[in-house]
């Protein structure tokens, strides 16, 4: 498959949640317009109610756009598929598989033999380090090696996409640093597309090699940033010294200086109702 | 003033090593069921030998012994106790298993489709509180005085709980793992049956309990159908003639059946339901 073929176009988004009166109806993204190539890593940055999960939701068809339309390798997204995996701030594993078969799950839905779903799902965990993991329980599994599964199990339906919704949320700061850098591990080791949410400014900067900030009432993305931290990171090593870089520090401050905008902005129109 | 304020305030111990401070109701209590138990049976003992009841009223644990020493080698009601008992065990198993094949996926359908849901719920609805006392003699008319009738009767009892536990079951799926499954080219019948089913299980097999405990409660009710043999029908002809004895002893004997399939539904919970509360 080229590049070309796996390009995902957002071309003209909107989407309008209706309310009981029209009147109510809430405009959860206007004319959203995006490209991800191949190999890209994407993250999408904003205040909370900035649209930037119904985005996520219509990349994944979970949701279908009001107006505009999402196509990917030239194909109109109709539904949710496995060319587009999904990791969940939540882990939506299965508690009854063990970690092995919750990997493999994908393959057994679309009938893959026993032989190959266990060497597909193998070759995943190792990449996440789950190698001696295998046999465990989910529910005897750390909330960072749960994320783990659940990044392995997105994967082992070699999708051209990743998507990924705040999947460290609820992690620990220590876990989420390192699973950080091991998902630029994954991406640079996948070369796959993987669009990533966060409301974590540091987060964003450090994993994306472009970061679009999005902003609420309505959902649109207001500024764009090519970034190359996560290649300094995989060429160097060194997280630490790249986030406290100078550099890092004032692209953070510059991005929290729009979000917060954004937040003071909400905040006046609640008091105003 | 404040030092009464504080007098109220129940001491509470330090917790032990292990243990955690002020969980309500914490800790073993076994024992002390078994201390209950045996200060029951005590407490008959004393006041049935001791001649403070009269034996009509309460026949004394050796005069139980007997009966069923009796009911067990000749026989009462004519038939042995081993022959009620396997007719009265064949009629609530028969219903439970009818009612695990038909209730347990018509609930599930109920909570997967507003098609099932609009068909059964208020059919379900509206028998569930009716007692099976009032629609006996419906099912009398209906379906005669047989051997099916009786089980009939049992399987309604045990349906509606057991469907309703299925229903509600399907909830405990959250929309996060369908979304992930369907993310993995899963179809709607994979993720019913690969997703769905596995997430109601739990509560699927707290439905069993519940429906095989009102199965026992609707056996009396069913051998009222022209049985001649039944650990029910044993009882009730019992009552006729005030052989508290053999009523007594029938009660034991479906207390203990009933609490032996009970022990053995929830041993298999934990064998096939590990997560079950963990996650």
């Amino acid at each position: 498959m080229t590049a070309q073929m796996e390009r995902l176009k957002v071309d003209n988004v909107s989407l309008t949640y209706p309310g009981l009166r029209s009147n109510e109806a809430v405009v959860a993204l206007k004319g959203v317009d995006l490209t991800i190539e191949s190999g890209e890593f994407v993250v999408a940055l904003g205040a909370s109610g900035c649209g930037k999960t119904t985005l996520l939701n219509l990349l994944a068809g979970f949701m279908s756009p009001s107006d505009g339309e999402i196509t990917l390798g030239g194909k109109r997204i109709l539904g949710p598929g496995a060319d587009r995996g999904v990791v969940f701030q939540k882990h939506a594993l299965l508690p009854w598989l063990n970690v092995i078969e919750n990997t493999a799950f994908g393959l057994k839905l679309q009938h893959v033999g026993k032989a190959e779903r266990r060497e597909r799902a193998t070759r995943n965990l190792a990449l996440v380090g789950l190698q001696d993991f295998h046999n465990h329980m989910i529910y005897h599994l750390s909330g960072g090696m749960q994320q783990r599964v659940g990044v392995a199990r997105a994967l082992t339906c070699d999708p051209a996409m990743l998507l990924m919704d705040e999947p460290m949320a609820a992690l620990d700061a220590l876990t989420r640093e390192s699973i950080q850098e091991l998902l630029l591990k994954v991406w640079e080791h996948t070369h796959k597309m993987f669009f990533f949410i966060t409301h974590s400014v540091e987060e964003a900067l450090f994993l994306g090699s472009r970061l679009i900030v999005m902003s609420p009432r309505p959902g649109r993305i207001t500024h764009t940033y090519e970034l190359d931290f996560n290649k300094r990171f995989l060429r160097e090593g060194n997280a630490r010294a790249i986030k406290s870089s100078p550099d890092f520090i004032q692209m953070r401050e510059t991005i929290l200086g729009i979000i917060y905008g954004d937040e003071r902005e909400v905040s006046k129109e609640l008091i105003h109702v | 003033m404040s030092s009464f304020a504080l007098s109220l305030v129940p001491k509470a111990k330090a917790a032990r090593a292990g243990k955690v401070y002020g969980a309500p109701g914490d800790g073993y209590s076994g024992h002390i069921s078994i201390i209950t138990a045996l200060v029951l049976f005590g407490a008959w003992f004393l006041v049935t030998e001791a001649g403070w009841v009269k034996p009509l009223f309460l026949p004394s644990p050796i005069a139980v012994y007997h009966k069923f020493i009796v009911a067990a080698t000749d026989g009462v009601a004519n038939s042995t106790l081993w022959e009620h008992t396997s007719a009265s065990l064949t009629r609530v198993f028969g219903a439970f298993f009818l009612a695990c094949l038909t209730a347990i996926p018509i609930g599930i359908w109920m909570g997967v489709s507003r098609i099932g849901r609009g068909l059964f719920d208020p059919i379900i609805e509206f028998y569930r509180p009716l007692p099976p006392l009032a629609y006996l003699p419906l099912v009398i008319i209906w379906l005669g005085i047989g051997e099916f009738p009786k089980i009939f009767l049992i399987f309604l009892a045990i349906f509606a709980p057991m469907a309703i536990a299925a229903r509600s079951g399907v909830k405990s799926v959250s929309i996060e793992q369908i979304h992930a499954a369907y993310a993995m080219g899963g179809t709607q019948g994979q993720i019913i049956r690969h997703v769905i089913l596995k997430a109601a299980l739990p509560e699927i097999f707290t439905g069993m309990r519940i429906g095989i405990g009102v199965g026992w409660t609707t056996l009396v009710a069913a051998e009222m159908i022209a049985a001649d043999r039944g650990l029910g029908f044993m009882v009730l002809n019992a009552a006729q003639f005030l052989a508290s004895d053999t009523v007594i002893m029938g009660i034991i004997v479906i207390g203990v059946f009933a609490f032996a399939f009970d022990l053995l539904i929830r041993y298999l919970e934990r064998l096939l339901i590990p997560w079950k509360g963990k996650i």
